[in-house]
């Protein structure tokens, strides 16, 4: 068997980090294919119910990519998404899961290599964290 | 069930190169839902969108998935084309399969793996997408433009020549920008008196412009085509109504103090006009230093008026407009010389900017024309240039070009030789980077005609040694270490971002790169949009610029102001959430959360009202939403669920 490839999902705000991750593309920057991009308005419509709908679904990781804090294009909604995570967190700690596997994290539209670097560290980061139990005790 | 159709774009090899697009499209072609899928080389060209058209007639499609580039650059496209076909167009969607598939990955397999994956998942959200329709909204037809500096002042003329009103604002008392500051513009040698004045003149006579000087934006609400903005006019202390213009107040006022106009090597007076030629001609008080308003005395204006214009208990106020279109064109500063240490930390006289010495070189400046140093006014007979003075220095400054220094260099060291001919300019520089039209010509002029010396390396130090000071560089073409005793240095310190320009971007909820400059819509193919509709770019705000390309940036950013204005009414994207009033229970969450107060309570029945107008369908109110009754439209919580499924599943 090869290494294990862990499954992440991208929620990628539409004015920044999605962008940021076009520019990637645009320039060429390689990265490992183990996120799965979805394109939503803004963080701050991530609920914490598609969070943890994907780390049920058998998602190894979860990101959620947003404006940097006062650049939101909606003004707030990065602040929002940060304190909803930031809680969700806390409640997956509680119940013993490995709260690791949900991050947050600031990508401009200009910042094509921060959004490779962060899909490359975190696919490396679950490779070493190995399969996310939920899913598999939820199933069983 | 939607009859879905998922057409696969090669984008040449772009994406066929990468992904396979022939085992892509067989799968899609399995995949439950989905009743057709084809590929073809180019979808976006013509024949592959007349395909699209054909294929959706024929076999009677009701969904359409474009796996093709990013949705950034061709979701519009395929959407027309769709409703061409007689297809609602928010029943086409795009799998994105180039920028963040193919160009991201090598791996054959994998990469064909994502891009299906990528596509599926958007076929589910088509799944249980809406047919939507526009709002068709009215459109104010008065532009506001922030800043009145050269790119400022072509972009209202331009506007106001279409037909259109402009309201001007300037925080200065006059407009004119940094260029009324310049000697001579290169690489012509004309100076900004003869160019831009009768700019200025044209700008405030116009009958569709009106100027609003000494003022500054205090905020700014509403969207594209319907933006109310509040105006703060600052208090000048002096009635524009009575003023005439004449002068006799400043002549009379006794406080002296440093000129910001002669980049503070002249003095002005308390009750001030910026430049003789100033548009509007109306001068200010400055507060600060009045003895009226420090010490309570003194009134010599007062006395020296004959109309009686001055107004000491004049307050400022505000005024609120409601414009359709915003250009942005609040222009540059010179980074602070005082920050580069190496350089004496801004604490010699004689080491200059290059804004001191255009006012040094200037008939309109401190010295009439003549070249002195500042420290005690003799001619300096030995002047060092130093260029990309904080510019292309990532580690302790800024990392871009600022792009006119170069030119600029040449131009002062040439008329510096004018003004004294016996004098030796030298020039140490990284490179030359001369790439507009006539620019080369001109430095080569410099070199040869006005043998100014070019030193190809760094100044590492400047230090004072008695009554000159000392520069140290090295000449990287000889490999020597050089020392001039300069009875003047002149350095071209970078330019940034306008001082206040962060704010501002903060206010309108721009965005910036993270030198305070303003982002543009695309680099290259909307250089004069931002990323927010309705505001627009003209100038240095965007980034460094001359004078031509800010001329230019400023007639493009006014002809899309004008395009927008020649259309009768604005289409707005129906991206509001929808509130299923059977659900809601009136909880008022989603009113708390909502940042462009959108949402109210209907108070009687207590249930959520979204103004589908000012909502900006961030999605918010969604998650707030307890009772899951507010939904965004097409980005239902179903929807992303299902994603998800998809997207987290093997
Ligand atoms: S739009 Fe990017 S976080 Fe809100």
């Amino acid at each position: 068997m090869g290494q294990f490839e862990p499954k992440i999902v991208g929620f990628l705000c539409n004015w920044c980090s999605y962008a940021g991750a076009d520019l990637a593309g645009t320039s060429r920057m390689q990265y490992p294919p183990n996120i799965r991009p979805i394109r939503v308005m803004c963080s701050g419509s991530v609920d914490s119910a598609y969070i943890l709908r994907a780390l049920l679904a058998g998602a190894d990781g979860v990101l959620v990519g947003g404006c940097h804090p006062g650049d939101c294009h909606y003004v707030s909604g990065n602040y929002k998404a940060r304190r909803r995570i930031t809680i969700l967190k806390e409640i997956m700690k509680a119940l013993g899961l490995e709260d690791e596997r949900v991050r947050i994290r600031w990508i401009s539209a200009s910042e094509g290599k921060r959004y490779a670097d962060t899909v490359s560290r975190m696919t490396s980061d679950m490779r070493e964290l190995g399969p996310n139990p939920v899913a598999r005790l939820w199933w069983t | 069930m939607m009859r879905i159709g998922v057409f696969v774009c090669h984008c040449g090899l772009n994406i066929a190169g990468v992904v396979d697009v022939d085992k892509l499209t067989d799968e899609m072609k399995m995949y439950p839902g989905v009743s057709y899928a084809t590929d073809y080389i180019y979808m976006c060209s013509d024949p592959g969108q007349k395909m699209l058209r054909k294929i959706i007639k024929e076999r009677n499609l009701e969904g359409v998935v474009v796996a093709a580039c990013s949705p950034t650059m061709h979701e519009l496209t395929f959407r027309n084309t769709v409703a061409q076909a007689g297809l609602n167009p928010y029943l086409c969607e795009i799998a994105n399969i180039r920028e963040q598939c193919s160009w991201v990955h090598k791996d054959r397999e994998a990469a064909t793996e994502k891009a299906a994956r990528n596509t599926k998942t958007i076929v589910e959200k088509l799944k249980l997408n809406h047919p939507l329709t526009p709002l068709v909204l009215p459109l104010t037809k008065k532009a506001l433009v922030i800043g009145g500096g050269i790119a400022g002042i072509q972009a209202s003329l331009d506007i106001a020549d279409s037909g259109y009103e402009v309201l001007l604002l300037e925080r200065n008392q006059s407009i004119g920008g940094h260029m009324a500051q310049l000697s001579e513009t290169f690489p012509t040698l004309d100076c900004p008196q003869c160019i831009e004045t009768p700019k200025m003149v044209q700008a405030s006579q116009h009958p569709k412009i009106k100027i609003l000087a000494y003022s500054e934006l205090e905020d700014a609400s509403g969207y594209l085509g319907n933006f109310k903005v509040r105006i703060r006019r600052k208090a000048s202390f002096v009635d524009p109504d009575k003023c005439t213009g004449c002068g006799q107040c400043i002549e009379k006022c006794p406080v002296k103090v440093p000129s910001e106009f002669h980049a503070l090597l002249g003095q002005r007076k308390a009750i001030y006009t910026l430049f003789p030629q100033a548009v509007p001609n109306k001068p200010v008080i400055d507060r600060e230093n009045c003895l009226y308003f420090t010490k309570a005395r003194c009134r010599a204006c007062v006395k020296s008026c004959s109309v009686g214009a001055i107004a000491f208990d004049q307050k400022e106020s505000f005024m609120e407009e409601n414009v359709g279109a915003i250009i942005i064109a609040t222009g540059y500063d010179l980074m602070d010389k005082a920050r580069i240490g190496e350089y004496g930390y801004g604490q010699y006289e004689d080491v200059i900017d290059g804004l001191q010495i255009e006012r040094l070189l200037a008939p309109t400046g401190p010295t009439q024309g003549e070249v002195r140093r500042p420290s005690d006014g003799k001619v300096p007979k030995e002047v060092v240039f130093v260029q990309c003075a904080g510019s292309r220095d990532p580690e302790h400054h800024y990392p871009y070009c600022s792009k006119v220094c170069c030119m600029y260099t040449i131009k002062q060291a040439m008329l510096y030789k004018h003004a004294v001919p016996d004098g030796q300019a030298y020039v140490f520089y990284m490179d030359t980077r001369c790439s507009g039209k006539g620019y080369e010509e001109f430095l080569q002029r410099g070199i040869e005609e006005d043998s100014v010396l070019y030193l190809r390396g760094r100044v590492s130090r400047i230090f004072k040694d008695g009554d000159a000071l000392k520069v140290w560089g090295a000449d990287t073409l000889t490999g020597r270490k050089i020392e001039i005793s300069a009875d003047m240095v002149v350095l071209a310190t970078a330019m940034v971002s306008s001082e206040g320009a962060k704010e501002l971007a903060e206010k309108l909820r721009l965005a910036t790169d993270e030198y305070g400059f303003f982002s543009e819509a695309h680099p290259k193919l909307r250089p004069v949009e931002s990323l927010t509709a309705g505001y627009f770019l003209a100038g240095a705000s965007q980034a460094p610029k001359d004078i031509p390309e800010a001329v230019a940036q400023a007639s493009a950013a006014a002809s899309k102001v004008v395009a927008l204005f020649s259309k009768d009414h604005l289409y707005h994207e129906p991206i509001a959430p929808t509130v299923d009033e059977e659900i809601c229970r009136g909880c008022g969450q989603c009113v708390e959360t909502c940042v462009y107060e959108a949402i109210e309570l209907d108070p009687r029945r207590r249930i959520a009202r979204i103004n589908e107008v000012i909502c900006e369908g961030c999605g918010a109110c969604s998650v707030a939403c307890p009772s899951g009754a507010v939904q965004q439209r097409n980005f239902t919580k179903r929807q992303i669920v299902e994603m998800v499924e998809v997207a987290a599943g093997t």
